[in-house]
């Protein structure tokens, strides 16, 4: 991932900054400048709460080259209590205990590293709760 | 508008084709489907392709492959749409004819996928890059995700998955252009290695080469080519949010039921009209939820549909009769086309073993992504 395409995407990978439609009420994420359900273009910016419950969830076995040596982990789509959904690793758990209702906090953590001397890229990973 | 109809095809074998390149492979295909109708010049070509670029470094196909093909100077431009770039292709080919643009359109699909790349990362594109794949999903990822939601939702098992490979291998096994003619069982099926869990490797389609190509005119010219033209009675395309956590329901795809519901009203049929049909079953559980979302199995039923034989060779509806992506194989931009093959093969009565008895209406849906895009085409025999 180019350096100036990961410093842009800050405000989400960082903050989880989202974006709620006045109209509708939508929250999106990342923030967007027209809401997907109403095409509302009045909208405020919110951060995510760091916590959800999973939607849905695999354990990806044969990973991208640059996962290879995390396989098998488990992978989730998490819904934060604004109604925000987001795509991320649960880690700190057996992979196979990661299903649909499970609650995780959402954790700062490194996700990649942009090829063997380049920057590390953080965002956030769900961790069970309790 | 003009009515519009299929006149001629062509398509190479379907696997690992390591004696044919990307242009090896739409030639073969082209000059098949111009062979078959006895055409010597199109007005324009349309190729679906998925991403030359990345499988092997290759762009700007319309030109290429015009040029190859003897035609260069004809109107020619590639489309896209992830896995679905073939099916639009037929769409943008169906428009020109209809549209009274163009009298003679080559529509073609292609890819070559086993040159070197690394194809988990070129089919990831498909996927949304900054919220997806940055974490480290891949496509089998993504449909293992909707796999266990509908699981969730609609109590689909495992085996429910694994029938569908059981079906699709058992007619590809009759399919000659098929990548693999084995048949399997469900235990093979569930004892094959995991990719995302809930999916193993028997549940994925595999990673191929291959060219189809069809040849479109209206059908008040169709005679110059074949005495059993078939007319493209509708086609409808929709889309989806890219990413899947953007979905209300993961188990459900939307743009299926939008392009399935465009292409319905266009042709003036209902879903029980339908008698033979081509899904897009990229994974096992992407036939499930396309049946469902295109009317053609109740929703919630299409998990039992292949164990129950409804979507079998004689049973009520049948699906993927070529094997499907599954059993065929999944050259990603040539499947959209490939699948209106087998449905235009069909409905002329020319599918050998495979035959439909007595089809005259047909469909085929082929998806791009996680079902970001979809395209559904409805067929009769004249």
């Amino acid at each position: 991932m180019p350096s100036p395409r990961y410093w842009r995407e800050r405000a989400n990978r960082f903050r989880l900054e989202a974006a709620r439609c006045k109209g509708c009420d939508r929250v999106t994420y990342p923030a967007r400048t027209i809401c997907p359900s109403c095409r509302g273009t009045d909208l405020e910016t919110l951060n995510l709460s760091r916590k959800g419950k999973v939607v849905t969830s695999t354990v990806v076995h044969v990973g991208p080259s640059e996962f290879t040596m995390e396989a098998p982990y488990a992978m989730a789509v998490v819904e934060t209590p604004e109604g925000g959904r987001l795509m991320v690793q649960v880690v700190d758990c057996e992979p196979s205990d990661v299903q649909p209702g499970l609650e995780v906090s959402l954790e700062f953590r490194l996700i990649r590293r942009e090829g063997h001397s380049g920057i590390l890229c953080y965002g956030h990973k769900g961790v069970p709760v309790g | 508008m003009r009515e519009v109809a299929i006149v001629g095809a062509g398509m190479t074998r379907f696997g690992e084709i390591w004696e044919s390149s990307l242009r090896d492979l739409f030639v073969e295909a082209a000059a098949g489907a111009l062979n078959s109708a006895g055409a010597d010049h199109v007005d324009s070509i349309f190729v679906g392709n998925m991403s030359g670029g990345q499988f092997v470094g290759q762009e700007h196909l319309g030109p290429l492959m015009a040029d190859h093909l003897g035609m260069a100077g004809v109107a020619a431009a590639r489309v896209e749409s992830a896995c679905a770039s073939g099916g639009m292709a037929l769409n943008m080919g169906f428009m020109a004819v209809a549209s009274g643009c163009s009298d003679a359109v080559l529509v073609a699909g292609v890819e070559k996928m086993t040159d070197g790349a690394d194809v988990t990362n070129v089919l990831a594109s498909a996927a949304d890059q900054e919220t997806e794949v940055y974490h480290g999903i891949t496509f089998p990822g993504l449909y293992a995700m909707i796999a266990r939601a509908h699981m969730e939702k609609h109590g689909t098992t495992e085996e429910d998955l694994a029938w569908v490979a059981v079906k699709n291998h058992k007619h590809g096994s009759l399919n000659p252009k098929a990548q693999f003619r084995g048949e399997v069982t469900v235990e093979q099926v569930l004892r094959s290695s995991m990719v995302a869990e809930p999916l193993r490797l028997l549940h994925c389609s595999p990673v191929s080469d291959g060219a189809a190509a069809v040849l479109l005119c209206p059908l008040d010219q169709a005679e110059k080519y074949t005495d059993k033209p078939v007319k493209v009675i509708g086609t409808g395309v929709a889309t989806d949010s890219i990413a899947l956590a953007d979905r209300k329901d993961p188990a459900f795809l939307g743009s299926v039921e939008k392009s399935a519901e465009r292409a319905y009203k266009m042709a003036g049929v209902t879903p029980k009209d339908i008698q033979v049909a081509e899904v897009h079953d990229c994974f096992a559980i992407a036939e499930i939820c396309c049946l469902e979302a295109s009317g053609l199995i109740e929703k919630g039923k299409g998990a039992k549909a292949a164990a129950s034989g409804v979507t079998s060779l004689g049973g009520r509806i049948p699906v993927n009769t070529s094997g499907g992506l599954k059993s065929k194989g999944h050259p990603v931009g040539a499947t959209g086309v490939a699948q209106a093959i087998e449905v235009f093969e069909q409905l002329r009565g020319e599918s050998g073993e495979r035959q439909v008895e007595d089809a005259r209406i047909g469909l085929t849906q082929n998806m791009g992504g996680s079902g970001a895009s979809s395209v559904v085409h409805i067929y009769q025999g004249v």
